[in-house]
């Protein structure tokens, strides 16, 4: 165990000068009307609103307000593209979202750019996982269009009519393409609805969709908040709902749906155990605990924000996360070498903030690295709690923000039961050398997704989706064709 | 002369109790070190810093006097036509030569480092490794590059492996020891961590990657492994023990992802030729042509550059 004068110092000394992603190539419209119908058309009722920059709070661009009227026109829309799309030959619409695959790789800076002015992620992020895992999911899904009777053996696939998806603030572009490529290669035409605080690289979505040709009405692109999203989910001429949001919407959502004929997937919220046991590759798996709870500010439904590790290490684990924290840089997103960049809106930083100061009065102990934080923006530094039950309620509530609660466990019996005891169950981790318990804890653990020895890795090819409050139905792999699919014998 | 002569308080650790080492989650440190951008004035910074780091090297077979000298004024002047730029750490030499670098580098600072123990091999009795040592210290080395011996490493004979550094740290009196720990023959990042344990416990100044003579030389991986090694035992012990990776490192944007990596796993601490050096013949070169071009913006010819 290291003793306090043996720490290691990563203040001061050579510095990484700022390098920021140059926004010269980047072009934001001063404002954005709705795109219903293969065109840019203005809201009904005039309204809009604005889209900032959390880590400057300055304005980026002013998006249209849908209202109940616009939903209902860009339904219509959808309604009338589905004749044609739907009867399309598969192998033509493979062609067109292969196209947006394409583009969307050809256009990667700007959308990287934008994904990270408009959101606050890091620029590595946007550019190396957002961009390229959206346009991973168009290729992957664009290769099933010609092939959904593979899937299904023996069975006869119909497409479900017009999808209403309603997508979360956390991974804007990537959320637009895990929900539009499935439901288009399964020959169904869409009306989709961003989040209020990220809206613009949906609509650099719709402008590249429109320039790649595909029919006008297939992909219908409707801004605004809740209201917004209610009007989909209510509206008689949508047949499928995909949302993905928090547990507290879902909930509203399976309500309003109860008793109607409309399919659903919700993807909702978690608290994932990240395990780790005393026989793991101790450096590494400190570092999947940074990339559990860490990659994009925390902001990731199957966050590893629960850390359970063996009694016997659990000294040395903290001391080495303490000291990895000190090496995270905070700061400008755009700066290449930024490590946790702005929180995504001011009511998400209150959020947290609320979390901290529940944590502290529940007496656990706070830890949060001392990176210097610009002045302006949203910002919250890396914490860890320590001292904490799964009594607290940071141990227990999803906080959805760069914040870890920590406890330790002694036997495989009460890992399992602590990283079980929460009405979450989307995904987990653990940690070990030795291959028999990998199997035994994921077998045990009541998770959509449970990684081993590694953490927040994501496929196309991959079925994801949770248990219990965190959801139902699966998006991504074949497991996601059947979501927007009617099988008939 | 027998082991039992030499008196240590360096007790060789449990081997079983080493931690274990991911490969895939090394790699993927490893990349994300990569993806740093180091520009302006951190590079220059960097660029002079990795300068200074460097043990310039020539171990060679065919090596003469003449050539060793060659280096040695290398070292000395680096490219004068830039003032204010740091000199090199040492010069690297066989034993044979230690006498030669001597006289030409005089009292410049510039330290002299030589290999020993039949380097590169390390195969050959205790006895001879121990005179090799002598000899080259007594020539004036004030740094000893020894290698493990890598046949009784991994055929799992760790107390002779121990042993025998701890005889040869004890040879070399007031000169530093660096293990060559030639990882490009232990197989695994484990067995490299092992190796590290080790050679720190058994008195180790710094622990090097490689020769130059195998390939893989130094790598990324193997060099991060050693660090957390290195961390560890700085943990436990409070004491530190410095960093060489050898072989492979040719150009400037590689030695800048060493530094990063250096910067971000050990600390402020270590960021001096005190604790971290670069063997390398040719790496100087590029650096030198990096920091021209950070000053003046185009990249000059080779031919502008001495090259021996």
């Amino acid at each position: 165990m290291a003793t306090p004068e043996n720490k290691l110092a990563f203040d001061g000394g050579w510095q990484y000068s700022p390098a920021p992603e140059s926004t010269d190539h980047v072009s934001i419209r001063k404002k954005y009307e709705l795109f219903i119908g293969g065109e840019f058309v203005a809201p009904v009722q005039g309204k809009y609103f604005d889209t900032i920059n959390p880590a400057t709070e300055e304005r980026l661009s002013r998006v249209g307000l849908a209202s109940a009227g616009d939903v209902d026109k860009a339904v219509k829309a959808a309604r009338k593209a589905y004749a044609g799309w739907s009867r399309l030959k598969p192998a033509e619409r493979g062609k067109y979202i292969f196209r947006i695959a394409r583009m969307l790789q050809e256009r990667s800076r700007e959308f990287a750019a934008i994904e990270s002015l408009d959101g606050g992620k890091p620029i590595r992020e946007s550019r190396d996982v957002d961009v390229p895992l959206a346009a991973a999911h168009f290729f992957y899904y664009a290769g099933w269009a010609d092939k959904l009777e593979y899937a299904f053996p023996g069975r006869k696939v119909k497409p479900l009519g017009v999808a209403g998806q309603i997508i979360p603030w956390n991974f804007p572009l990537l959320m637009a393409a895990w929900k539009i490529a499935p439901a288009l290669a399964c020959g169904n035409t869409v009306v989709l609805k961003p989040a209020e605080t990220t809206p613009l690289t949906a609509m650099k979505l719709a402008e590249l969709i429109a320039d790649a040709g595909v029919p006008p009405g297939v992909v219908n692109i409707v801004t605004g908040a809740g209201e917004t999203g209610a009007a989909i989910v209510n509206h008689p001429g949508v047949d499928k709902i995909a949302f993905t949001g928090s547990t507290d919407v879902g909930r509203i959502i399976q309500k309003a749906l109860a008793g109607s004929n409309k399919k659903y997937t919700l993807e909702l919220g978690g608290k994932a155990a990240n395990i780790i046991f005393a026989d793991a590759a101790i450096d590494q798996a400190v570092e999947g605990i940074v990339n559990g709870i860490f990659f994009n500010q925390g902001h990731v439904c199957c966050a590893g924000s629960r850390l359970l590790v063996q009694e016997s290490v659990a000294g040395a684990v903290i001391q080495k996360l303490r000291e990895r924290m000190e090496t995270l840089i905070v700061g400008d997103p755009l700066d290449k070498n930024t490590d946790i960049g702005a929180i995504n809106s001011k009511q998400q930083l209150e959020t947290i903030r609320s979390y901290l100061a529940i944590g502290q009065e529940e007496g656990a102990e706070m830890f949060q690295s001392s990176c210097p934080i610009p002045k302006r923006g949203y910002w919250c530094r890396p914490t860890i709690f320590t001292g904490v039950s799964q009594s607290n309620r940071v141990v227990q509530e999803e906080i959805f923000g760069p914040v870890l609660a920590i406890q330790t466990f002694r036997t495989f019996d009460e890992a399992v039961t602590k990283a079980n005891n929460t009405p979450y169950g989307l995904s987990g981790g653990v940690w070990t050398d030795k291959g028999s318990k990998i199997f035994k804890m994921t077998q045990s653990v009541r998770a959509g997704v449970v990684w081993a020895n590694t953490f927040n890795k994501f496929d196309p090819t991959s079925p994801f989706g949770g248990y219990k409050e965190s959801g139902v139905g699966r998006e991504g792999g074949m497991h996601g064709l059947d979501a927007y699919l009617k099988l008939e014998a | 002369m027998s082991l039992s002569a030499v008196t240590s308080t360096h007790k060789l650790p449990d081997m079983s109790r080493v931690p274990t080492v991911d490969e895939v989650g090394v790699n993927e440190r490893v990349a994300r070190f990569q993806t740093r951008s180091i520009k302006s004035a951190s590079k220059v910074e960097a660029l002079k810093l990795i300068l200074s780091m460097i043990d310039l090297t020539t171990l060679e077979g065919q090596d003469t006097p003449g050539k060793v000298r060659q280096l040695c004024q290398k070292a000395l002047h680096l490219h004068d036509a830039m003032p204010g730029l740091p000199h090199v750490a040492a010069v690297c030499v066989y034993p044979t030569m230690v006498k030669v670098a001597k006289k030409a580098l005089g009292n410049s600072g510039i330290n002299i480092a030589s290999v020993a123990t039949a380097f590169p091999s390390g195969q050959a009795p205790l006895s001879v490794k121990l005179d090799d040592t002598r000899m080259a210290v007594a020539e004036g080395a004030n740094e000893i590059d020894m290698v493990i011996s890598r046949g009784e490493f991994l055929a799992g004979n760790y107390g002779m492996v121990f042993d025998e550094i701890v005889a040869i740290k004890d040879a070399c009196g007031d000169a530093h020891l660096k293990v060559i720990l030639e990882t490009g023959e232990l197989g695994t990042l484990d067995r490299v961590r092992q190796a590290s344990e080790l050679a720190m416990h058994a008195g180790a100044d710094f622990i090097k990657t490689s020769t130059g003579k195998i390939q893989p030389a130094a790598t990324m991986q193997v060099t991060l492994v050693m660090l957390q090694a290195i961390r560890d035992y700085y943990a436990a012990t409070g004491r530190m023990v410095g960093m060489k990776p050898a072989g492979g490192i040719a150009h400037s944007k590689l030695a800048i992802h060493y530094l990063v990596m250096l910067r971000e796993t050990l600390g402020k601490a270590w960021m001096t030729p005190q604790w971290f050096r670069f063997g390398a013949s040719s790496l100087a070169n590029d650096v030198l042509m990096q920091i021209r071009k950070q000053a003046t913006g185009v990249y000059q010819s080779a031919d502008y550059f001495s090259k021996d």
